[in-house]
Order: structure tokens, then sequence, then C-alpha cells
């Protein structure tokens, strides 16, 4: 077995993984980024679509490109990445934190460091998540697996295609396979509004004329050997309209209903959840409860954009080099969700530090406003033309603006929209 | 394509968990044997979906011959454990009493099982049975105890027992569906629908759903094997819900009832339902009875949560009247009826591997023991059951078993390779075999990787590759 020491491990070599890499390897310490599948890039390596870096590098570019634009700033640096190798165990508990990772060309590898940066992005969630009942035949398909199969493996796994959920990469997906010939008959979303970004609606749906069902349940799933049909139902005002259900034909159904961060080693090692996003609770150096493990990018919650994973994972980076230096947040408070608000993360602000929050809404309105208290009183007031739930907003609170938490006693920062 | 050689001294049809006991223990003797089965792979007929547990031995009068053979069957798993390498543990089961009246049910259970003999059968109060199974709802009322039940998992134990049978001789005739037979002499003539023929001096029916089917097809009893229904969820391995122990409701006069099962690798079922369907391949599950499950499960063990199902699936049980019908053909020459195996086939299945052996021999087919028998399956490691120093030793031998394919269940290349080199080559078949796919993501991010593999091991080329049988192609175009 070999053993190898690092001041900090880098769990992941997506965005998230190569941008905090960057950082600890910036701040003059040693730093391995441990990737499982054959390349770096993550998610990205299979999203050829436009519509990457438009923040980070004022362009449009395909996800490889993104990726590989990250990718070569790694060159001429010290960081070790180690490809086709899978972090499968993780120790937090003794002295040095240990990982036992496994690849065919190094057998058993054992990583000791003193940081570890959780980027394990996220998984599809499934059929059986969703609870979709029926029978059970070749065709059903996560869009993530579709696309692997369809932009890396070079197979089309299906002709006549329904896709439930109208999250992004369902959207992407339906564009996809339309441009390699497949008919696309529908996409089916159980909300009253689309999950996936405007413009994928527009530029996925809109131009290739495929209908988007809203407020439609999937009822069941037709077909013994290969997928035969689809059974929707219409919702109205929350009930299922039965005798309203029809059955689309088609041969593959592909399911793009969310996303669910990988957290199964963060578990393993003691890391604490937030049942809102099943990412990691973090603070405001985005650290978990365990000492020394920061988590970024699509582990902590599920990002929209790539361009943001970047960013927040850059902060943890750069704040796990900061840990390892001695630096710890002067005085933290906790975050709290508010009206409307699904999640922030981080969980906790540093009074006496820039702080920057991504969260997600509850609700679709037009002339909003986002709120922050202290207290219940209003520290701060922002106004937003549009927001929805599919989009993250960013929020920044400067030492200024949480100046009155230092004399309140028992602070609680609440954040809130209207 | 695999072509018979024969003549055979028996043919079993039908290489389900019945069938597959049989012939591994025929195979102890200087037989020429047959084992076909009409799907790709075998135990993809009832035995692939079902409750997987050993049950112990209360449940049934043992007036039925069921019961008998439960009994029997339940004692034997220790040793086939032992030679067979497949995942079994006596974990134990728990019968919960929610109210008054259950209780004296309880009672009955209690007294039948003392009748059948059953090793350490306990009546409990709620203080011990809570502290048997701490998960129970605090509510329960008392129940009983049964320390020798415990859970398999179904396909592996066929796999296991096949692997042995062909590995004594035994040949294995897959994608063969018996359509036609007829008598010549003193031998059967069976014919698959593919035209494949082979000859056999005994035939054994252990057809599942179709053993009607095959019953009429060789001229013997005429009777019809109805199909009832069980519906069941699979929870996360990280479920908060999951037992020690398996957790009985008290048995209606219809079924056992909907349980909650800790499953020997790690996940939680719940189920099943029971419910007569008229189409025998009908596996669909339906809103209506998962609904029930869920429900039903949560009066028993309040963990149980919607939010940790991974998937659903469903089996059919093949019933035919209220017991097992196990005898020679009344009607037709040399012919062994096994039909009507339900629930606790899977329990009774190594007694009537012995059963029909016995009635072999009375109907003379002449047992002599081979001195090449070996009973033991040569053990393949699991990456998953490793210290990562046990791993980094097999990976000095073979590097692919640090490659890991399947994320979830924590499944490497190099088993997916043995799979199929054992001739598992659907995507299903994997499955049951390596557990890759059967996670939390279930083939979400190893699907593509399996196919890859597969394609390399076989040479199949990517229209040949499927979920568990010909027309359940996986892809259907390249670019
Ligand atoms: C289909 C799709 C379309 C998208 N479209 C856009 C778009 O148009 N514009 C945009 O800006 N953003 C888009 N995004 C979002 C953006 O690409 C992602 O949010 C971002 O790439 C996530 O980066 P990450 O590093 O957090 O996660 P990932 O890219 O998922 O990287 C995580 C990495 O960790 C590895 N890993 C996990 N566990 C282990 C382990 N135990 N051992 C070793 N390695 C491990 C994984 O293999 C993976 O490579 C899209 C995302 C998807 C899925
Ligand atoms: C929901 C459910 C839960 C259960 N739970 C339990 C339990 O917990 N414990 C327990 O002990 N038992 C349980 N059982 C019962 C147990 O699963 C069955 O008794 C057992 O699996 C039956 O095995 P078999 O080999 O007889 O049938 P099968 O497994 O169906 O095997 C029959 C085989 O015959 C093949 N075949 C059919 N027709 C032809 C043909 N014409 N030519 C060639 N081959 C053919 C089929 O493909 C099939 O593989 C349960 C059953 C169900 C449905």
């Amino acid at each position: 077995m070999k053993d190898l020491f690092f001041d900090a491990v880098v769990i992941g070599g997506g965005a998230a993984g190569m941008a905090a890499a960057l950082e600890l390897d910036a701040a003059g310490l040693s730093c391995a980024v441990i990737e499982r599948e054959e390349q770096l890039g993550g998610i990205l390596t299979q999203c050829i679509h436009n519509g990457f870096g438009l923040i980070e590098f004022n362009e449009e570019l395909s996800g490889p490109e993104f990726a590989e634009r990250i990718e070569e700033k790694l060159q001429g640096t010290n960081i070790r990445s180690f490809t086709s190798t899978t972090v499968m165990e993780l120790d937090a508990g003794s002295e040095n934190k240990v990982l036992f990772c496994y690849s065919a060309l190094w057998g058993v590898l054992r990583l000791s460091c003193n940081a570890i940066v959780l980027a394990m992005g996220c998984r599809e969630r499934n059929r059986g998540n969703i609870r979709i009942p029926g029978d059970r035949p070749a065709g059903v398909y996560t869009a993530g697996l579709a696309q692997r199969l369809v932009n890396i493996e070079g197979y089309v796994p299906g002709k006549d295609i329904v896709i439930i959920g109208s999250g992004d990469i369902g959207l992407i997906m339906a564009r996809r396979m339309s441009w390699v010939g497949c008919k696309v008959h529908a996409v089916v979303e159980i909300l009253p509004y689309p999950s996936g970004l405007t413009r994928n609606i527009v530029q996925c749906l809109n131009d290739f004329d495929i209908p988007l069902y809203l407020s439609h349940l999937t009822t069941n799933i037709i077909g013994r050997d290969r997928v035969e049909g689809v059974e929707i139902t219409p919702l109205e005002n929350g009930a299922l309209m039965s005798d309203k259900a029809f059955t689309i034909p088609c041969d593959t159904i592909l399911l793009s209903v969310g996303l669910v961060p990988e957290n199964e080693l963060s578990r393993m090692a003691g890391v604490e959840l937030n049942p809102m996003t099943n990412g990691p609770l973090v603070d405001s150096m985005l650290m978990t409860n365990v000492p020394g493990i920061f988590a970024c990018g699509n582990v902590l919650h599920v990002h929209d954009l790539v361009d943001y994973v970047v960013e927040e994972s850059r902060r943890a980076g750069k704040y796990a080099a900061q840990w390892l230096k001695g630096r710890r947040p002067v005085r933290e408070v906790r975050v709290k969700a508010g009206a409307n608000v699904r999640y922030l993360a981080p969980v906790r602000v540093d009074v006496q530090a820039d702080n920057k929050l991504y969260m997600r809404t509850l609700i679709v309105k037009n002339d909003a406003v986002l709120e922050v208290r202290v207290n219940n009183r209003v520290v701060k007031s922002i106004r937003k033309n549009h927001i929805q739930p599919s989009e993250m907003i960013q929020l920044q609170l400067s030492p200024k603006d949480l100046e009155s938490v230092l004399s309140a006693p028992d602070p609680v920062v609440e954040v809130s929209i209207n | 394509m695999q072509n018979a050689s024969g003549p055979f001294d028996v043919c079993i049809i039908g290489a389900g968990v019945s069938g597959a006991n049989i012939a591994r223990r025929l195979s102890a003797y200087d037989l020429n044997l047959a084992l076909v089965d009409s799907e790709p792979d075998v135990s993809f007929g009832v035995s692939k979906a079902n409750s997987g547990i050993v049950h112990g031995g209360f449940h049934h009068n043992k007036k039925h011959l069921k019961a008998r053979l439960e009994l029997q069957g339940a004692m034997m798993f220790d040793r086939l454990r032992q030679e067979l390498d497949f995942p079994f543990k006596r974990c134990g089961i728990v019968v919960a009493a929610m109210h008054e009246d259950e209780m004296r049910a309880i009672d009955q259970l209690y007294m039948q099982g003392v009748d059948n003999g059953v090793i350490g059968i306990e009546m409990c109060s709620r203080e011990r049975i809570l502290e048997l199974e701490p998960k129970l709802h605090p509510d329960t009322l008392g129940g009983l105890w049964v320390p020798g039940g415990g859970i398999v998992e179904p396909y592996r134990f066929v796999f296991s027992l096949v692997e042995n049978a062909v590995q004594n001789g035994v040949q294995l005739l897959t994608g063969f569906a018996v359509s036609r037979a007829a008598r010549q002499g003193e031998l059967w003539q069976v014919e698959a629908a593919d035209g494949r023929t082979l000859q056999a001096r005994y035939v054994v029916n252990a057809a599942g759903l179709f053993a009607d089917k095959v019953s009429a097809m060789f001229g013997a009893e005429d009777y019809t094997i109805k199909a009832r229904k069980g519906e069941y969820y699979l929870l996360d391995r990280m479920t908060k819900a999951k037992p020690d122990r398996v957790v009985f409701p008290v048995p209606t006069s219809v079924s056992k009832g909907m349980l909650v099962i800790p499953t020997v690798e790690g996940t939680v079922l719940i189920g099943p339902t029971a419910e007569l369907v008229d189409d025998k391949r009908n596996l669909a599950t339906t809103k209506d009875q998962l609904d029930k499950i869920l429900s039903s499960a949560r009066t028993m063990i309040p963990a149980v949560s919607e939010y940790d199902v991974i998937t659903s699936f469903a089996g059919l049980r093949p019933t035919l009247d209220e017991d097992f019908y196990i005898d020679m053909s009344a009607k037709v020459p040399d012919f062994v009826q096994v039909a009507g195996i339900q629930s606790p086939g899977l329990t009774a299945s190594p007694a009537i591997g012995e059963y029909v052996k016995d009635l072999l021999k009375k109907a003379g087919l002449k047992l002599l023991e081979k001195a090449s028998y070996d009973p033991f399956v040569v053990k393949r490691p699991h990456v998953k059951d490793l210290s990562p120093y046990e791993v980094d030793e097999l990976a000095a031998r073979d590097p692919a078993y640090a490659n890991m394919v399947c994320r979830c269940e924590k499944v490497s290349e190099a088993e997916i390779v043995a799979a199929v080199k054992a001739g598992h080559t659907t995507l299903d078949g994997i499955k049951y075999f390596t557990r890759a796919q059967m996670g939390r993501c279930q083939g979400g991010f190893c699907t593509y990787k399996i196919i890859k593999i597969i394609m390399r091991e076989t040479g199949l080329s990517w229209e040949a590759i499927t979920k568990n049988s010909n027309a359940s192609q996986i892809l259907k175009d390249v670019l």
C-alpha cells in the first residue's frame, strides 16, 4: 500500500475540486485531487452544449471547454491529480485525516492530510426516488446517463422519447435527442412552473416545438420488455384528475427529476447534513462541523451555473488554506432561512468578515424584496425583478451590514423574501 | 446458442430455486442431467422477486407438505451456505402484535410453532419484544420471537446452486423455452420454441408460474396456477428504519401480511401486498398497493419514510390450492410435478430437492454416488466486504479489483468480469450476481461502464445488450 501525505486532499476533480485545489496550491500548500473518472472535469465533460462561463470567462463555452480552461491552470502547479481513483473510506477521527483510495494503477492508496475539501458533486434522482409505479422495462434512464451515452459513448438509447421533469439536464437532453434524430414527444412536469432555467425552455423546447405539460404527474410506465408508453395525469388544484389521464406512446423515458448531493463519504466522516439540501451544513469558512473538512460545489448544494460553483469553490480552497495557517472565524452567528427561503449556504456568517451566501427561494415572483433582519430589525433590503426556485440568488453580507449583531444579546440573522 | 447432448437421465424444466435445488442434489449421483430455462439467465422467474426469508416454521400446520418441507429446508441452510457461499443470515423473526385480539393470534401461532418443533420460539412481553427489536412502534403490545428465522439473497442462492450443479456435470440450457413434448419409447422428447430438442428418461416440471402449461404439454394432470402479486418497496441502506430482525405483523387468513425485512446486503425491503392477477407476466407495481405498503410498514416501524425509497418491484406467487403439489404424475410416466410452489418455497427448496430425489428413486432412477462430486463452489471476493488492506493485496494480483465500477454498492471491475465469465450477460443478470446497479443511484452512474465491460468480455455488439430478455434492448442506435 502506498502511503502519501498532503496538507490537503480534494475529493472530486470536477469544476469545484479543481478550483479549490488551485487556491490551496497558490497558498503554497501541498494538495492532491482525487477523481474516480478517467479524466478531470466532472459532469462538465459530458455537457457538450454551450452556456458555460459567461460570468467566469465572459464568453460562452461548452462544458468540456470550460473544464479545459480550468484544467490548463493546473499545469505548472504542484497539485497531484489522481484520476481513475475512487475515495472509498474517510477517517477523520484521528490526529491526521486518512483517506483510502482505490485505483487499478496504484492498488490502494493511503493518503494522510490535515484538511479535506469535499467536492464530490451530485447524483441524479431516479425512478424509485419519485416512485413512479408500473412495469419495469428497459428504456427508463436518467437524463444524465442518456447524456453520457450519447455525448461520450456515441450510443442513442432510444428513438421516441418522453422526458419526465423539466430540470436543466432534461431540457438540454430534449434538444440533444432532437438533434440526433429522435422524436421528443413531451416534457412532463409535476409543478405548475418549469424547474429549469428560462433560457433552456426557450432554446431547448420552444425552438423544437416540444410540448411542455406543466402540472402533470407521471402515473404509470407501460411495457414488458422495452418501454411502450407512459401515462400522465393532470393535476388540478393539487388533485389528480384520473379521468383525464392519457398515454403517450414512446420507447424511452428520460428522468430529469432533480439532483442529490453525494454525501455518503461525508456521512462516514461524521459530517452533519442539511436536510433541505442534503449537503453539509457549513460555517462562514465553508467548513463542516468536522474541523478541517470543507465542502463546495454541487456536493454542498445543487448549483445552476458552473460559474457559481467555481466562485464558491475558490473560496473553499482559500478558506481551507487559511484554516491550515491558523485563521478562525472571529465571531459567527447563525443565519436562518425565513419566509419563502428554502435554504441558505453557508448557514453561518462571520460578523467581522465579508460573507457571500447562495440561496434558493420557494416561490415564483416578480418585484420581490429580499430582506435581512437582525433580531427582527431589517438591516438590508434588496429588490429583485424576478425570482424563481430554479434560479439561485446571491447575497453579500459585510461587517457593516451585520454591525447591529455586535450589540444584540442573542443575535439571530434571518433572511426572507416577500 | 448451446445445443443439448444427451439423452439425459433427467431433464429439469425451470431453473428457479426449486429446479436449481433438484439439479444440484441429483448432481451428486452418476447421472446425465439437463437443467433448462426459457429465460436468458437462471432465477429470472418467481425466485428473483420475493421476500428472501428463511421462514420460522410456525406459520403453517404440519399436516401440510409445505410446512414439513419448510421445517426441513430451513435447517439445511447453514450447511448450504458453507458450501455455496451465498448471503444468508439467521437474524431471527419477530411477529409484532399491535392489538389485544392480535395477542390471541400470537398464542395460537406459538402453539403451532411448538407443535411443529420450532427451536427457541418464545412468547414476548412488550418489553422483551422492544428489546429484541428497538425499531418497533413503542405501542407494540408483545409478540413472538423465532430466533432461527433468517434472510437470504434468493437469486444469489440460485446462482450458486446452479454454478455448483454445472461444476458437477449438469448441462444448463438457457433460452430453452419448452414448448412441446412427445413420448418416444422409454424417453421423453422435449422441444424448445427455438427448435432445439433433447431427450430424457425422466422430466421434472419445476416451471413455477407456468407449471400448468408445461404439464399440459406433456399430457399430464390438468390444473391451473394462479398468480398472486406481491409488490415491494426497497429502501436505501442509510434508512433509519432498518430493523435487526425480520418484522412480521400478525398474519391474516390469506397472507403472512406486509413485513419489514433487513436484507442480508443491508438494504430494507417492505411489502409484499397480495392480489390475484390474471396475467402471469404482469409484474407492474401500482400506486394503490404501494401506498398500502408504506402505511402498513409504518404501523410497525414508524421510522419508515418514503424518502428512503430507491426502487419498487413486484413478484408473483404461483398458487395452486393451499399446498405444494409435488408428486409423480398419475397420468403420464416418468414425469414429476413440482407445482404450486408459493411461499415458503424458497425456505423449503433444499428439502424439495431431497424430496424429488426420493420420488425419482422410488420411480426407478438409479442413484449411484459419484466420487468426483464436489459440493463447494469457489468463493469469489467482494470488495464491499473487504478492508482496504485486503483489497490492496487482491489488486496486486488483479488490478481490476481496485477499479470501482458501482459506487453505491462498491463493486469492482473484477467482480463484473467474473459475473460475465460465469455466464451472466444481461444487465439484470449482472445486477443480481454482483449488486452493481442495485444501490441508491440504480445504475445512473455505472450502467454505461457495465455495458462496455459486457461488450469487451463477450464480443457482443451494442444491439445485443439487454436488460433481461431478448426484447429488452438497452440501446437503439449508434452515432
Ligand atoms: C446536464 C447538465 C447541464 C448543465 N448545464 C449548465 C450550463 O449550461 N451552464 C452552467 O454554467 N452550468 C451548467 N450545469 C451545472 C454545472 O456544470 C455543475 O453544477 C458543475 O459542473 C458542478 O461541478 P462540481 O465539481 O461540483 O461537480 P461534478 O462536476 O459532479 O464533479 C464531482 C466529481 O467528483 C468525483 N467524485 C465523487 N465522489 C468521488 C470519490 N469518492 N472519489 C473520487 N472522485 C469522486 C466525480 O467523479 C466527479 O467527477 C449543468 C449541469 C448538468 C449536470
Ligand atoms: C411476493 C413473494 C414473496 C415470497 N416470499 C418468500 C419468502 O420470504 N420465503 C420463502 O421461502 N418463499 C417466498 N416466496 C416463495 C418463493 O419465492 C417461491 O416459492 C420460489 O421462488 C419458487 O421457485 P420455483 O423454482 O418453483 O419457481 P421459479 O423461480 O418461477 O422457477 C421456474 C422457472 O421455470 C422457467 N420456465 C417456465 N416455463 C418454462 C418453459 N416452458 N420452459 C422452460 N422454462 C420455463 C421460468 O423461467 C422460471 O425460471 C415468495 C414468493 C413471492 C411471489
